[in-house]
């Protein structure tokens, strides 16, 4: 009986074909989740939380489908939305790459200023981290020490030259006055077991990258890069506490294509905001270390963008963009 | 050992609870016809199918999810041997032998062989996984960037065999692949490299399927276009319950190469970022080095089927391991897998093993009933799965075509791949009427990028010194152990010639 | 032309397409040689492998002049006139059933394909070719977009409509 109600009910539908006749906007096609970044990171984890929790959610009449573009430290995924521009079916999943992609690599003349500002979700941190067996290796002094002493061979991890940790290990050889090797590995849990397996002397990893090992006891924070201490890593004290003027973090946030229908925008909006305050992402947040306080959106969020992109200009200007990208 | 049992037999019976057994039914259903398109493999059904998991508990979804990834190794062989479109690149080497079976109308015992040796070696693996876990996972640890370049000299010295005659031809071919896998972004400078007309689409690289498609798909069915002149059907169908114990009796022919590629297979798939491909294609170079008849590989040998299906499979379970233990991925499909765990709320790691047990050996369970539904369902399907070739060839090529083209489209979501693809395959053609083998290309774009990352991580963090592929024990034995492969041909060769001299 | 005339030539070309790739290298100013420290640069590995690509070309050319493999002495067409037929008009047909689905989306030009290949190149009846017209679109959709949830092109804004509502069916018959 139900079939054949709707059944009808589309026939109807299908008779009367009038787009103007749907009270709200909604997709009509199955929304297309850009991931600037590779399968099993940080991003594509967030990306697949959210598509999942809207499918059990039943949030949208379309599914959202994540597509990992990770090309050139997310160059890819930007011109891929740039070319998108005005189309209502294709977000962004951003991270920091979105401001330090179009810096270093110029000619790709994408100014993220003008994408749809959907939502923030996310502030993820970054701690500095070493293998436990390193035992003489307390606090970042013994650490400036130890790295100093091995001269031009310490070895720190990291997820490719351009990406947000490799911009951090700059950060750190210019204020701490030292050089390392930064070797790239594809993806942070790479990074994370070699610095267990002892491939590499140290690392800047997000929490949720060394979580478990620091749990099991096979690796250890020494400094964090926030503002505040952040639980569950209160022993652990801030760069700016220890007076080395460094402070980080990353944001993690959706974006549309620029030039997105006004309705459009609306609708993905709420959607996120329902999705930010709900239990499920909360609660990812709390086990991931991620800071998940205020909701922050449409022209709010367009400003921090603006903010972030002329910090991170000034940031890689003063490490020089050549100390980033090595070589 | 008494622990390691009673875990065993609960995940066991956990894994018999009735949605438990319908989630490995449905999973390896799904598997085995995901698999068997070319161009789909347990990657896009894993990727596609996870968030369907989220209405099921968590060990239930990873059933799920592990039974898919099952049948899709399963299922990959199918695709490559009646059409001999590789399905994924772990299927590329049973092409080698599949392909010409199915041309002289074995298809079946073909497919046969693919079953038992995925059986055995999936088998083979989950006991090994069973029993030595934790001291495997000790191991991964120690596979720093030497080693994984040192593995990969390994996989190109147990390949070495595999070209033609003609020995620049076989040279130019590694080359080939191993310059195009080279094209995008290069991840240790982060510059761009190779990028064609300064076309942008270049950027993300040239992906291993699209050439495969291109080669296998597109280039073999114009060849096999050539030689029929359309219209004619090429393939003699022939089914029976009587053939198939038959085929099932051929199981002693290729059993020693099945445990050789099943343990090899294991091994390869544990250590972080090699995965199941390199396994496969070293299996099959092994089998086929150390076979008395090596010539006849190639051209149909049911051990060249057996050997890389068998280690596929182990590897396939072995990556599992890195996972659970490490949180991290030993192949693109682990990868996403990774992804479902986390948004369950389980954390991989070093911790999973003593912190939820019940997963874990759910998980560990549930691969024994899997391997078990997946070859039953898989010998049944075989009728089936035949059928396929019965069409006649000026209906069957143009949906290959078809499929060729939607299964790039789906998998790289750019319709430029699909051009990309008609012309490599076109190009791949045509230097296959000039006696290039092309096998050797589509290998060195899978191993490519993973020899080039670690030659150039391990030089990295030597300070440029390559003294450290031979410092260090374990990449030492593996480099020793690739320059005895590569010498032993010649060795035999000359062993040969001197005893015929004397006799 | 010949098989030998065409193992000379694609040699030639061959070379030519590895020296084209060393001067991509080259061009784009990549560190082609071992940096001190670091090992090899960004440039090293498509550069050296691409000189390789040259060498071998060079050794597969110099074969062919003193006539030592079966290829460079075989007379034989390379191609004859009825495959260079079959080929052509199969990556023609190919080459378009690429080119319109960014018109009338993949499941129209699918079927345009069909219908030229299995009825014009096949010969079959019509019942045969209307039935995999028909079975190859819907087997694909329920595949593709039902099952697995890829959305394939659909073309230019008429024929993505036509879809829309096909999948406006499909969601109200499914939620």
């Amino acid at each position: 009986m139900n079939i054949l109600k709707t059944l009808t009910m589309s026939a109807a539908a299908l008779a009367i074909t009038a787009p103007a006749a749907m009270a709200e906007w909604q997709p009509r096609k199955p929304v297309e989740f850009i991931i600037m970044a590779g399968t099993g990171g940080g991003a594509d984890q967030i990306a697949r939380l959210l598509q999942g929790l809207i499918q059990k959610k039943d949030l949208s009449p379309r599914p959202f489908i994540p597509m990992n573009k990770p090309g050139g430290s997310g160059a890819e995924a930007l011109s891929y939305i740039k070319d998108k521009e005005g189309d209502n079916h294709t977000l962004l999943v951003a991270l920091n790459s979105i401001y330090t992609t179009p810096i270093i690599q110029e000619g790709l003349d994408i100014d993220v200023t003008t994408f749809a500002p959907i939502g923030l979700m996310a502030m993820d941190t970054f701690q500095l981290w070493v293998n436990t067996d390193r035992e003489d290796i307390t606090d970042l002094d013994s650490y400036v020490a130890a790295v100093k002493a091995a001269g031009d061979s310490w070895k720190v991890g990291g997820t490719g030259s351009g990406q947000e940790d490799s911009i951090l290990t700059a950060m750190m050889e210019k204020e701490l006055g030292y050089d390392v090797v930064y070797i790239p590995f594809p993806g942070g849990g790479t990074v994370a077991k070699n610095l267990v397996g002892n491939q590499i002397d140290s690392t800047v990893n997000n929490p949720a990258e060394q979580m478990e090992f620091w749990r099991a006891g096979n690796t250890k924070p020494l400094v964090q890069f926030n503002g505040e201490r952040m639980p569950p890593f209160e022993d652990v004290p801030t760069a700016k506490e220890l007076g080395v003027d460094i402070e980080y973090y990353m944001q993690r946030s959706i974006s549309g294509p620029a030039g997105m229908d006004p309705e459009a925008l609306a609708w993905y909006q709420d959607l996120f905001k329902s999705l930010f305050h709900s239990q499920e992402w909360q609660d990812y947040c709390k086990s991931d270390g991620l800071t998940c306080d205020t909701w922050v959106s449409g022209e709010e969020l367009q400003s921090f963008h603006e903010t972030q992109l002329k910090r991170h200009v000034e940031l890689i200007e003063s490490v020089g963009a050549a100390s980033i990208t090595s070589e | 050992m008494d622990s390691i049992l009673s875990l065993l037999t609960a995940g066991l019976l956990q894994s018999f609870e009735p949605l438990n057994l319908a989630m490995i039914f449905l999973g390896c259903f799904a598997g085995l016809f995901i698999g068997a398109m070319p161009g789909l493999g347990s990657v896009n059904g894993v990727a596609i199918l996870l968030p369907v998991t989220f209405l099921v508990p968590p060990t239930s979804a990873i059933i799920f999810l592990a039974a898919l990834y099952y049948g899709a190794m399963y299922g990959g062989a199918v695709s490559s041997i009646t059409l001999g479109i590789p399905g994924s690149s772990t299927a590329v080497a049973t092409v080698f032998d599949g392909r010409p079976m199915a041309q002289q109308g074995k298809a079946d015992k073909a497919l046969m062989a693919a079953a038992i040796a995925s059986f055995i070696g999936g088998t083979i693996s989950v006991i090994l996984f069973t029993g030595f876990a934790p001291p495997l996972a000790a191991f991964a640890l120690k596979f720093g960037p030497q080693e994984e370049f040192a593995l990969m000299l390994l996989a190109f010295a147990t390949f070495i065999g595999l070209g033609g005659d003609d020995i620049p031809k076989t040279i130019f071919s590694i080359l080939v692949g191993l310059v195009l896998a080279a094209v995008g972004f290069d991840i240790i400078s982060g510059k761009p490299r190779l990028i064609f007309f300064d076309m942008v689409e270049f950027q993300r690289g040239i992906e291993f399927l699209v050439l495969a498609i291109g080669i296998y798909g597109i280039g073999e069915m114009l060849w096999t276009l050539e030689h029929t002149k359309g219209a004619v059907q090429i393939h003699k169908v022939e089914t029976g319950f009587r053939r198939m114990i038959a085929n099932l009796k051929d199981v002693r022919k290729y059993l020693p190469t099945t445990l050789v590629g099943s343990v090899l297979g294991f091994v390869v798939g544990t250590l972080p970022a090699a995965g199941a491909t390199p396994a496969s294609l070293m299996s099959y170079g092994l089998a086929k080095s150390f076979s008395k008849d090596g010539d006849s590989f190639g051209k149909g040998n049911v051990a060249g089927v057996a050997a890389p299906e068998a280690a596929n499979n182990a590897a396939s379970t072995g990556s599992m391991l890195p996972m659970l233990t490490l949180g991290i991925p030993g192949s693109p499909t682990t990868a996403i897998l990774l992804g479902g765990m986390i948004i369950w709320g389980l954390r991989p790691g070093p911790l999973l093993f003593t912190e939820s047990p019940d997963f874990v050996w759910g998980l560990i369970g549930s691969m024994y009933v899997a391997n078990f539904v997946t070859v039953v369902l898989n010998i049944a399907l075989i009728p089936v799965f035949i059928r396929v070739l019965a069409m006649p060839f000026s209906v069957l090529a143009p949906i290959i075509f078809i499929l060729c083209v939607v299964g790039v489209f789906a998998t790289t979501d750019r319709m430029f791949d699909t051009y990309l693809m008609l012309i490599l395959g076109l190009a791949g053609y045509l230097l296959r009427k000039l006696n290039y083998p092309v096998a050797p290309a589509v290998l060195a774009i899978v191993l490519g990028p993973l020899t080039e990352r670690s030659l150039r991580q391990s030089l990295i963090s030597s300070q440029g010194d390559a003294m450290t592929f031979l410092e260090r024990p374990i990449s030492l034995t593996c480099i020793l152990v690739a320059v005895a492969l590569v010498l032993y041909p010649m060795v035999s060769k000359q062993l040969r010639k001197r005893k015929l001299a004397q006799s | 032309m010949s098989v030998r005339m065409a193992e000379m030539l694609m040699g030639v070309c061959m070379l030519l397409v590895s020296l084209g790739l060393m001067w991509t290298v080259v061009a784009d100013d990549l560190a082609i040689g071992w940096i001190e420290g670091r090992g090899p640069g960004s440039g090293m590995w498509p550069f050296w492998l691409s000189l390789g690509m040259a060498l071998s070309s060079c050794w597969i050319l110099f074969r062919w002049f003193r006539n030592v493999t079966p290829e460079s002495s075989n007379s034989d067409p390379y191609i004859d006139p009825e495959t260079v037929f079959l080929v052509g008009v199969t990556i023609a047909a190919i080459f378009f059933l690429l080119l319109l689905s960014n018109i009338i989306g993949i499941y129209f030009s699918m079927m345009l394909f069909l219908l030229a290949y299995v009825r014009g190149i096949g010969r079959h009846g019509w019942i045969l070719t209307i039935s995999v017209m028909l079975g190859m679109p819907v087997a694909i959709y329920m595949l593709f977009e039902v099952a697995l949830n890829k959305y394939l092109p659909r073309g230019w804004p008429f024929f993505e409509n036509i879809f829309l509502h096909i999948d406006d069916f499909r969601y109200a018959i499914m939620s």
